[in-house]
């Protein structure tokens, strides 16, 4: 482990400030993923500033009937507030979905949609990539593919040796809920506050694979809201995997539907940011939600969806089972005579 | 036909000796031994498959405070023996496979010596390598024989003019994945060599056996077996893979050379166990199976292909079970290797009968849906009364009741496949085998000590409960109660012992144990003096050759697997076993749900998934590499019948470390296979392998 400086500074403002003030730093909270990277030498900062205590661990009331969820409120604790159970089934399921008990009372709000991907490659720092070590290359393509991306990718068999090359997938299952939520996150940073919508929190790729998301260097999130959905809306997270617990999503989906029909959906293990299905969400828009109505516009969703080939015969088969497993998510959501 | 002991202690329900030792975590295993001054050492390892180490930049590192020593190819001292390539540690500078050991850091923490060795410039002269395992490569070879000396290749009669005769004939190909053993404890060492004099070492290193791991020790450094000690009183679990010393073995013991006086420690990382601790090659197995219309076999024939590395050969002997597994006239095995830039395949739990019981058991049920016969009644009609290898008669041979059994109590008869809400549900069955073993070494002392029996033998108990049933044996051995007798292992101070593999611990050094027993006895009868002993050599025991010793089993699957996703859950399994007679239910149960459970892994997660570009397992850590937990196993029973078996050793026991865990993946199969109509050749069964065919 290369030796870094530990700083834990007073409050947030002065986190940031340290943060800011050093290129190479990081925040540390609930340490689940970044410890496990200093370990590996995929993280290799000179700062580690510590901020578990610095965020609020409290999940509190919006004037406007949403939640506010202290960045530092811990990945259990959110799962069992009565009020997230109650009105957000789909982010409790996603969170019980994710890690295990001892990760996830470690796992905060904060450091759960900021996690890096998984791919194996990313991992080994004998091995080139991109998003560690940008230019180097992307050992994902003709790889192992099984957890890679079939959404948001340019083709089914990338330039390897392009620096914009990335195939990764975002590991979080929280963070596919809260984009069918529509959360807000709340950012501290060197200019001030700012909110971000969560579905632009991530990004893809691009042509700098090294950045998962749009935060600056320096900004902090302090906060994550819910907003209010409309009384009788029904939710829930279905994630597929390779074994009944402690494994990342072959594929996820939330799904969010509205009293009067309308359907959030988002997807997981498909792209490298939780990927909202915004194109499904339009061919449906001010249609009956019937399976049929709802295949149509997973089949449009999946339309541009590239398969990677790889190990083991590559991961195409996240297609048809996305489309699966949406429908079989949807159909659970909807009132009886309909489905 | 031996003289079998009166069981007393023998059959009762003993607790694990060292259980609550292991609970309360006051059990030190082998990195956290207390020593005075540790130092650490962390390896470096190539990142190419093939070439030369042309040189490594080690100037900035050394000059590191805190850093003790930088070994390389370049620095190293020369080892006595370098005749086993992979014990050869830093002897040269050719590399012959990725994450090869080729260079160590010694420093004062474990966190600098990793980072150094990390931070190492090395210069390659890279060469392509070949690392891709298929059974139509032009350079497979036939190895002079394969594992635990079985002969590469058999043939009786005529299988092919069977198959061009039969009524019924089944042709299929059939392979299993790349495995990585993975105990929980890694592979790790402390190492001493004293300061004075021309050296003694003290290893407390995790190992299935210590004498094993001495010899091994001494023969690479050129040592005298007195000057070396091995002290290893528990291990967190080997699976094989501590079987035999690995390098980094070797790597700690050069490293601790160079600091005389000071002990070192090295822990593998988990990512490196994927390279240097050994693995289960993958197999490709043709099978041939010829019937007449009622099922009765014409034909039984295996032909395997896997590889080794051209470093070191190991050939599994995947092709042995079906050479004596069913009656059948005509009958071939043949085993085909490729050599490989890869790491050095070894022991993994069940070497041979796990992944050869595969196929077979696979092919028996493809043949019994082919005929419309029951799967459990073609194996009846298979049954043969002697062992069609040798032509002995079995010591005992249970399997029929076995599966009668297991389908009584599984509730077998019945329909196989029905759908259950979003599930679709079904059945499977196979059979299970694992030879009975005993090594030729072995030797125990029987003392009495301040009013108890103590009996000493170097023995290992990695899990598998030796701490607790070789008292038992003893116990009854001697006529005394086993509260009365203390048992001293996992020290070569303590006599020869074999490896603790095979299953043939408890029938090796349980057959020492009764004979210096008997002789302790016979020379100071009931009423001993303090300092009384007696010693019983493996070889003093009655040893049966004209019968041939095997366990039997039979397992039996319930599978679900979701309509929509595939998902594949396996909420019951259970197994009867044919194990002769059992020293401790306790531990015994233990054994046979732990290989089944590790079946049932096999079946449905774990897969080394290879990387042939790069030469390396892709998923090399515990969060890819997947490895069937709690969630994933629901009701799992392991039964045993009332088994006499007169010939195989005192205790009239059969080895059952390793039989739980082959036949899981074929019943898996099977079952899957009645649930959805895919049948799934290719393991690990995965929900894309089931997708196409869901309603």
């Amino acid at each position: 482990m290369k030796p870094f400086a530990y700083a834990r500074p007073g409050d947030v403002v002065e986190a940031v400030r340290d943060v800011v003030a050093e290129p190479n730093a990081v925040f540390l909270a609930g340490g689940t993923n970044l410890v496990d990277h200093l370990r590996l030498g995929v993280a290799r900062p000179d700062l580690v500033v510590d901020v578990r205590t610095l965020t609020s661990r409290e999940v509190t009331g919006l004037p406007d009937g949403g939640l506010r969820l202290g960045a530092a409120t811990t990945n259990s604790q959110v799962a069992a507030d009565p009020r997230v159970r109650e009105r957000y089934p789909v982010l409790a399921q996603a969170l019980l979905a994710g890690a295990t008990g001892q990760l996830r009372n470690m796992a905060t709000t904060g450091g759960n949609p900021l996690q890096r991907t998984r791919c194996v490659y990313f991992s080994d720092v004998t091995t080139p990539c991109n998003k560690r070590e940008p230019g180097s290359g992307c050992s994902a393509v003709g790889g192992y593919t099984r957890y890679h991306a079939v959404l948001g990718t340019p083709a089914a068999l990338p330039d390897p040796h392009a620096p914009e090359t990335c195939i990764a997938t975002h590991p979080s299952d929280m963070a596919v809920a809260l984009a069918a939520l529509d959360a807000q996150v709340q950012v501290l940073g060197p200019d001030g506050e700012r909110t971000i919508p969560f579905t632009e929190l991530h990004r893809l790729p691009g042509d700098d694979p090294s950045r998962d998301t749009v935060l600056q260097h320096g900004e902090l999130i302090t906060a994550i809201d819910l907003p209010v959905l409309p009384a009788g809306t029904r939710s829930a997270y279905r994630k597929v995997r390779d074994r009944a617990s402690y494994a990342f999503a072959l594929v996820s989906v939330a799904a969010v539907v509205t009293p009067d029909g309308e359907l959030r959906l988002a997807l997981g293990g498909v792209a490298h940011k939780p990927w909202r299905a915004t194109r499904a969400e339009e061919v449906l828009r001010g249609q009956q939600l019937t399976e049929d109505a709802v295949r149509a516009a997973i089949t449009a969703e999946l339309a541009a969806a590239q398969p990677q080939p790889g190990i083991d015969s590559g991961n195409g088969f996240k297609i048809p089972l996305v489309a699966r497993t949406v429908l079989a998510t949807v159909r659970g959501l909807l009132p009886e005579e309909q489905s | 036909m031996t003289d079998l002991l009166e069981p007393r202690a023998i059959g009762a329900d003993l607790v694990r000796r060292d259980g609550e030792l292991k609970v309360r975590g006051t059990a030190t295993y082998a990195y956290e031994t207390p020593v005075e001054h540790p130092a650490y050492a962390h390896p470096v390892q190539a990142t190419i498959a093939r070439g030369r180490v042309t040189a490594m930049d080690t100037a900035a590192a050394e000059a590191l405070d805190g850093v003790l020593a930088v070994l390389t190819p370049f620095n190293a001292e020369r080892l006595a023996a370098t005749d086993d390539a992979e014990y050869a540690v830093l002897q040269g500078q050719d590399v012959g496979f990725r994450g090869q050991l080729i260079g160590v850091v010694v420093a004062e923490t474990s966190e600098l010596a990793r980072e150094v060795a990390d931070g190492i410039t090395v210069r390659y002269e890279e060469l392509p390598h070949d690392a891709e395992l298929s059974a139509d490569r032009p350079d497979l070879y036939a190895p002079e024989q394969v594992n635990a000396g079985h002969e590469t290749d058999t043939a009786e009669g005529d299988v092919a003019a069977a198959m061009a005769a039969a009524e019924v004939t089944l042709e299929r190909t059939y392979s299993t994945a790349m495995y990585h053993n993975n105990p929980l404890e890694p592979h790790a060492t402390t190492a001493l060599w004293e300061s004075a004099g021309d050296g003694f070492l003290t290893l407390w290193d995790s190992t299935q056996g210590v004498h094993p791991d001495r010899a091994a020790v001494c023969q690479v450094f050129g040592l005298e077996q007195e000057q070396v000690r091995v002290i290893c009183p528990y291990v967190g679990g080997g699976f094989g893979s501590k079987g035999l010393p690995h390098a980094n073995v070797m790597l700690t013991a050069l490293a601790a050379r160079a600091l005389p006086g000071r002990p070192v420690k090295l822990a593998l990382t988990r990512q490196q166990m994927f390279f240097l601790a050994g693995y289960r090659t993958p197999t490709i197995q043709r099978m041939q199976l010829a019937a007449d219309s009622r099922g009765r076999l014409s034909a039984i024939a295996i032909d395997v292909v896997e590889q080794t590395s051209k470093v070191k050969e190991f050939a599994e002997q995947t092709g042995v079970p079906t050479r004596m597994m069913y009656a059948s006239p005509n009958r071939r095995s043949t085993h085909r290797l490729a050599a490989l830039d890869v790491p050095i395949p070894s022991w993994m739990r069940a070497p041979g009968e796990c992944p050869g019981m595969f196929g077979p058991e696979v092919a028996m049920d493809e043949l019994a849906e082919e005929l419309g016969i029951d799967p459990i009644e073609l194996r009846v009609r298979n049954e043969p009364d002697v062992d069609p290898e040798t032509g002995k008669p079995w010591s005992s041979r249970n399997l029929v009741r076995c599966l009668r059994e297991g389908a009584e109590r599984f509730g077998w008869s019945g329909p196989r496949a029905h759908r259950d809400g979003d599930w679709l549900v079904g059945t499977g069955v196979a059979s299970s085998v694992y030879p009975t073993m005993r090594q030729a070494t072995s030797t125990a002392n029987v003392r009495f000590e301040d009013g108890r029996y103590v009996a000493e033998i170097g023995a290992a108990d990695l899990g598998t409960g030796a701490w607790t049933i070789l008292p038992q044996i003893t116990a009854d051995a001697l006529g005394v109660d086993v509260a009365d007798v203390d048992v001293r292992i996992g020290d070569t101070r303590y006599p020869v012992a074999s490896v603790a593999g095979g299953s043939s611990g408890t029938n090796t050094w349980g057959s020492a144990l009764v004979v210096a027993a008997r002789e302790f006895r016979t020379k100071f009868g009931a009423d001993p003096r303090d300092g009384d002993e007696a010693s019983g050599d493996v070889d003093q025991a009655g040893q049966d050759d004209t019968h041939s010793p095997y366990a039997f089993g039979a397992q039996f699957v319930e599978a679900r697997v979701n309509a929509d996703t595939g998902e594949i859950r396996v909420p019951r399994l259970l197994g009867v076993f044919g194990v002769g007679r059992v020293i401790n239910p306790r531990t015994a149960r233990s054994q046979l749900i732990g290989g089944m459970t590790m079946g049932l892994s096999m079946a449905l997660h774990e897969n080394s998934a290879w990387d042939p570009r790069l030469a390396q397992v892709a998923n090399h850590d515990l969060a890819e590499y997947h490895i069937t937990v709690n969630a994933d196993v629901g009701a799992i029973e392991a039964h045993w019948i009332d088994e006499h078996d007169p010939y195989v050793n005192a205790m009239g026991s059969k080895g059952i470390g390793e039989i739980g865990i082959v036949g899981t993946a074929a019943a898996v199969v099977n079952a899957v296979h009645a649930a959805t109509g895919v049948r799934v050749r290719h393991l690990p069964v995965t929900l894309d392998k089931l997708l196409t065919a869901l309603p």
